[in-house]
């Protein structure tokens, strides 16, 4: 990697006229998005702005401490995020805690230890932040469909239980297809990569100066972190949690009241 | 006695379904008869523990099921649906996966046939059969458990009079065959007088009355 980039906030500001865009043609079309744009915009500049200080703060400090702080701090904020998304499934928090802090903690653990990256802030704090985001939205498609196909299926559900299966055996097809869809989104931008798109991190060294193949090799091993990581997440998260529709003698409960 | 409610209360989403309900249902094929939205799905829900009344008891052959393996019962006795609810894949994927349930392994020509269905049936998608075809399937699928009862959930409800005379005379040959205990779901007393030895009626969640079908429900 040569030199790094800098960039003025008049060059932020500058882009926001692509932003200014974006609300003039949902004026023109009437769809209503320009609230949600502006709120997009605001948390952005506020949110990114507070966490290159906060991750400024710890690489000055060189701290794994801090590195694991601001990594939970995520997981908690992850888990409450993707919760949300899912609120047809009950009790899911425990289980989106639990998954993607294996997530986090598994991927990571094995990068260092394969010697892929040196286990030091600059390493850690970018490339655990990719993963935690991914693992998030994978376990929050997976935990959506999990729960919309519980509710959709019932019927059929509970004519496998009614031939003497248990919850696992009626929950089986479920819970694949869940797996792919918190999976299948990450796989196919992945077959595509490099054709269609170039992926965030090529093009931020790129930007930065790197060289090509430098960038496409640390790209290429995100992208694998990424798709275990994932995987983990969405197999972690519907299993602990498909358990949560059914009681202990092996019914379907009950949906709550919406 | 197959079964027996004593005072069961049914509540689902709040609203009450089934109210002190008590009803026998000896062995051999019985009938549970009544207009839509009586309980009768529900009752036959509890009587292998798909669910379980709020207050009240279910005794299966003297025992209170709550006391039962609910999965071992369900083997046992086991439900046949309303509505086709069959999984992906072919009949005979859904026989044999019932047969795993039980840990056997399944005569699946012999089932359907039992099924009235020939065995050509067994490689195709359970998805494109008919209404009639799949209810037949489905009845393939729960004899591959072996059970000693079979609860049949108004099993003709969506088929014409010559498929629902079809289905019946398998069922009356199934009885003949393999002497289990079926108690059959109908809102048609017509249906109960052909079916059945024994009939529950019941309105509005509780049995009005209960007995031999040749007692309660004269021919008109």
């Amino acid at each position: 990697m040569t030199s790094s980039i800098e960039i003025s906030l008049g060059e932020v500001a500058a882009s926001l006229v692509l932003v200014a865009l974006a609300v003039a043609l949902s004026l023109w079309r009437r769809a209503d998005l320009e609230r949600d744009i502006g709120i997009a915009v605001v948390r952005s500049i506020v949110q990114l702005t507070a966490i290159g200080y906060v991750i400024q703060a710890i690489f000055d400090e060189d701290s794994l401490a801090l590195v694991a702080a601001l990594i939970a701090v995520m997981v908690l904020f992850g888990a409450t995020q993707a919760r949300q998304r899912a609120k047809r499934v009950p009790r899911s928090f425990v289980p989106l805690l639990i998954a993607l802090s294996v997530a986090g903690v598994s991927t990571l653990g094995l990068v260092v230890a394969l010697g892929i990256f040196e286990p030091e802030p600059r390493f850690l704090v970018p490339v655990g932040g990719m993963v935690i985001g991914n693992a998030m939205t994978a376990a929050a498609v997976a935990l959506n469909r999990l729960g919309d196909e519980m509710h959709d299926r019932s019927r059929e559900i509970e004519a496998t239980l009614a031939l003497g299966a248990t919850a696992t055996q009626a929950a089986t097809p479920i819970l694949r297809r869940a797996l792919r869809s918190g999976t299948i989104t990450l796989i196919d931008s992945t077959k595509t990569t490099g054709l269609i798109f170039f992926p965030g991190t090529m093009v931020g060294m790129l930007l930065a100066g790197a060289d090509p193949i430098d960038a496409v090799r640390l790209q290429l091993i995100l992208l694998y972190a990424l798709l275990g990581s994932v995987a983990i997440a969405a197999v972690l998260a519907t299993t602990l949690s498909y358990r949560s529709f059914f009681t202990p003698a092996h019914q379907l409960r009950e949906p709550p009241a919406p | 006695m197959l079964f027996e409610l004593e005072a069961v209360d049914y509540s689902r989403s709040g609203t009450p379904v089934l109210r002190g309900l008590s009803a026998r249902l000896p062995e051999g094929p019985s009938c549970v008869a009544g207009p839509s939205g009586s309980g009768k799905s529900t009752l036959l829900r509890l009587l292998n523990r798909l669910a379980d009344p709020q207050a009240g008891r279910v005794l299966h052959r003297g025992e209170d099921v709550r006391d039962r393996d609910p999965l071992g019962l369900r083997r046992e006795v086991c439900l046949v649906p309303q509505l086709p609810a069959l999984l992906e894949g072919t009949v005979e994927e859904n026989i044999r996966f019932a047969g795993s349930c039980a840990g056997r392994e399944p005569e699946v020509e012999r089932l359907l046939g039992l099924a009235g269905l020939d065995g050509s049936f067994a490689g195709r998608d359970a998805a494109k059969l008919s209404v009639g075809e799949q209810q037949r399937a489905m009845l393939a699928r729960a004899l591959a458990v072996e059970p000693r009862v079979l609860l049949l959930d108004e099993p003709t409800s969506a088929l014409d009079a010559d498929a629902r005379d079809a289905i019946e005379a398998t069922l009356r040959e199934l009885h003949r065959r393999l002497e289990i205990s079926t108690v059959l779901v109908t809102h048609d007393l017509e249906q109960a007088r052909r079916m059945a030895d024994w009939v529950v009626r019941i309105d509005g969640g509780r049995a009005v009355e209960q007995g031999p079908v040749g007692e309660l429900l004269r021919v008109s």
